[in-house]
């Protein structure tokens, strides 16, 4: 990709894959590629994106190198030495258990960044399925899932987690679960409006002429009309699902010991903070907030590329 | 409007039903032996069919449903494993805490929230807009219990200006209670700025871009008054609506910061019975919150109808 700075309608050049010999204009796929290079280019252009991108791409280095990165062991525990203050030594400090704060802050990224993606993707597909059936089906089926949808969402997400961790048991195949529960109507909800919209035109009329198939309509006609919106979702409900999840796990209900996972550092040492002991709980504090912010300014800047 | 009002209440009440459905399944029939749940794997066979007998949960599933509405519709919310109290006895003090709570943090957030919303509409794509959309967001998007020990750290343990739990000692006046929930309020405000800011910003820039804005405007009234009148009036109805549909949202985030602020409200109870196993008090607090968030959100609707002619008709016809 060497173009990711040309002003959009700059002429689409031989395009980068070279197996494709297209007509200069043609219409159909070539068009379908402007439009992803006008949104790469007007997302390219955002400065929230970039920060957004920035901020979760330094987050994933540590998940992915942070047993490298981190000064010290996470998990190596040092009674001798327990919650001492920050220093050169442990420029974060230690916690009661004597672990390095700072070394836990970052391989903390982890878990939460393998939990979070993997819950919400799996909430869009079946939030999208769902979104997709409703949408274009009506009628009774859609009646009877909308009112389903209300009743979830008229519980508050913690309570969803609460009920889910009595009745499971607290782990993170729990944690996915409440994510996908929870995150799947709202979605759902997202999506079939999108559908709604597309099955007023053409094609989709075309296709019903044809004699298509319903599932070939849906997925193969309908579907890559509404990814657009499907993606978005994806990147809010990121945004959402890592709040929650970090929640869930500070209530001690997410992801479980000896992770070193932040919501579970703040839960295992905020008692501690009107004693003074400060930096178990700020730095793993600054670290979830800065990993939300970040894939907020990432999927605002997505929203605004992708909806004008 | 009565036809309105019927739908909605309907509606509400087959949300309940299914919430109460949910919450029995969850904890009543999932966990499977309720009694060994609630008394561990060493207690002796007796005791564990003793308790169920005493729970009802002996019963068939249906009956057991059944016996429990029947006693919500009584007002007998049934007793406290953990405590042996009533259950009412500890869900309407901790109920009315968190009002208490979240009518401090509304007080608040509600006027602040809806000012930056105005002034980002009104300076729309220029950098105060982007500064309060973006740094709402941002603020949103943190999670409560991240600016709760923030804030303790800072204003309690720093600068030692307020205190870092939110009750205040027994038989204190109103002020020092206040001053007591300045520091969990604040969480709350943080969370719901953003949210309010934007919905608010959405409704001003629509109807900034509305035919009648630009009548007035052309009419030669002053921009002042073609705001004050004729933009605001039209784009804060609907910000108000959607801020009481946050009442249900603000009950979850209330869990958090009750923990952290140790208050005793809705939302400590309800962490307390999950984590206490103390299911009549857990399946009577999640009934309670979905009913004020169901009794919250019809309100709005009615408020928001009968403000708004509009609604009303569109849904007579």
């Amino acid at each position: 990709m060497s173009s990711f700075g040309e002003p959009i309608g700059s002429s689409v050049t031989a395009a980068d894959s070279p197996a494709v010999a297209e007509p200069t204009v043609g219409p159909g796929p070539d068009e379908a590629k402007v439009i992803r290079r006008e949104h790469l280019a007007l997302l390219l252009r955002s400065k929230t994106f970039i920060a957004g991108a920035l901020i979760l791409g330094f987050w994933i280095v540590c998940a992915i190198f942070g047993n490298l990165i981190a000064p010290d062991d996470p998990l190596r525990t040092n009674p001798v030495a327990a919650l001492q203050a920050p220093s050169s030594a442990h420029l974060f400090g230690t916690d009661t258990l004597g672990r390095d704060v700072l070394s836990r802050v970052l391989v903390g990224a982890r878990d939460i960044l393998i939990v979070a993606p993997l819950a919400t993707l799996l909430a869009t597909a079946m939030g999208t399925l769902l979104g997709l059936v409703t949408g274009y089906f009506r009628g009774f089926v859609d009646d009877s899932l909308g009112r389903l949808i209300d009743a979830i969402l008229a519980v508050p997400v913690v309570i969803v987690g609460l009920l889910s961790m009595v009745a499971l048991g607290p782990s993170t195949v729990t944690v996915i679960f409440v994510i996908a529960v929870v995150f799947t109507p709202v979605i759902a909800r997202t999506v079939r409006a999108a559908v709604l919209s597309e099955v007023q035109y053409e094609y989709v009329a075309a296709a019903r002429l044809r004699n298509e198939r319903a599932p070939y309509i849906l997925f193969g006609e309908i579907l890559p009309n509404v990814m657009g919106p499907v993606l978005v979702e994806f990147t809010v409900r990121l945004g959402y699902a890592i709040f929650t999840i970090a929640t869930l796990s500070f209530l001690g209900f997410g992801i479980q010991p000896p992770a070193p996972d932040w919501g579970l550092q703040i839960y295992q040492h905020y008692g501690l903070i009107s004693g003074g002991y400060w930096w178990p709980v700020l730095f793993p504090a600054l670290a979830i907030a800065s990993l939300v912010i970040g894939v907020n300014l990432l999927s605002d800047g997505i929203s605004q590329a992708f909806e004008r | 409007m009565t036809r309105f009002i019927a739908k909605r209440l309907g509606l509400g009440l087959i949300t309940l039903w299914l919430l109460s459905v949910l919450v029995f399944f969850g904890t009543q029939v999932l966990p499977g032996d309720v009694a060994r749940r609630i008394l561990g794997p060493f207690a002796s066979p007796s005791a564990v069919t003793a308790l169920n007998k005493q729970l009802g949960t002996d019963k068939s599933v249906f009956v057991q449903y059944l016996n429990w509405i029947t006693g919500l519709f009584h007002g007998d919310l049934g007793t406290s494993v953990a405590t042996r109290t009533s259950v009412s006895s500890i869900v309407f003090p901790a109920l009315w805490h968190s009002a208490k709570l979240a009518i401090l943090a509304f007080i608040i957030v509600v006027p602040l929230g809806i000012l930056g919303g105005v002034l980002a509409a009104l300076y729309e794509g220029r950098f105060r807009d982007r500064l309060i959309s973006v740094g709402g967001l941002s603020a949103t998007t943190v999670p409560e219990f991240v600016w709760s020990v923030v804030f303790i750290l800072v204003f309690a343990l720093w600068l030692g200006i307020l205190p870092s739990t939110a009750t205040a000692p027994p038989g204190s006046g109103f002020l020092t209670q206040i001053e007591y929930l300045v520091l969990p309020a604040l969480c709350l405000v943080f969370v719901l700025f953003g949210y309010i800011a934007r919905m608010a910003r959405a409704g001003t820039i629509e109807s900034l871009e509305a035919d009648y804005t630009r009548t007035a405007v052309i009419k030669g009234l002053p921009y002042r008054t073609v705001v004050r009148r004729h933009v605001l009036r039209n784009s804060l109805l609907p910000t108000i609506a959607v801020v009481a549909t946050q009442a249900g949202y603000l009950i979850g985030g209330l869990v958090a910061i009750e923990l952290v602020f140790n208050y005793q409200g809705i939302g400590q109870v309800l962490y307390r019975a999950a984590i206490q196993k103390d299911f009549p008090v857990l399946q009577s607090a999640v009934l309670i919150v979905g009913v004020v968030y169901l009794v919250a959100t019809l309100l709005a609707d009615l408020a928001y109808s009968l403000l708004n002619p509009r609604i009303r008709f569109e849904s007579s016809s």
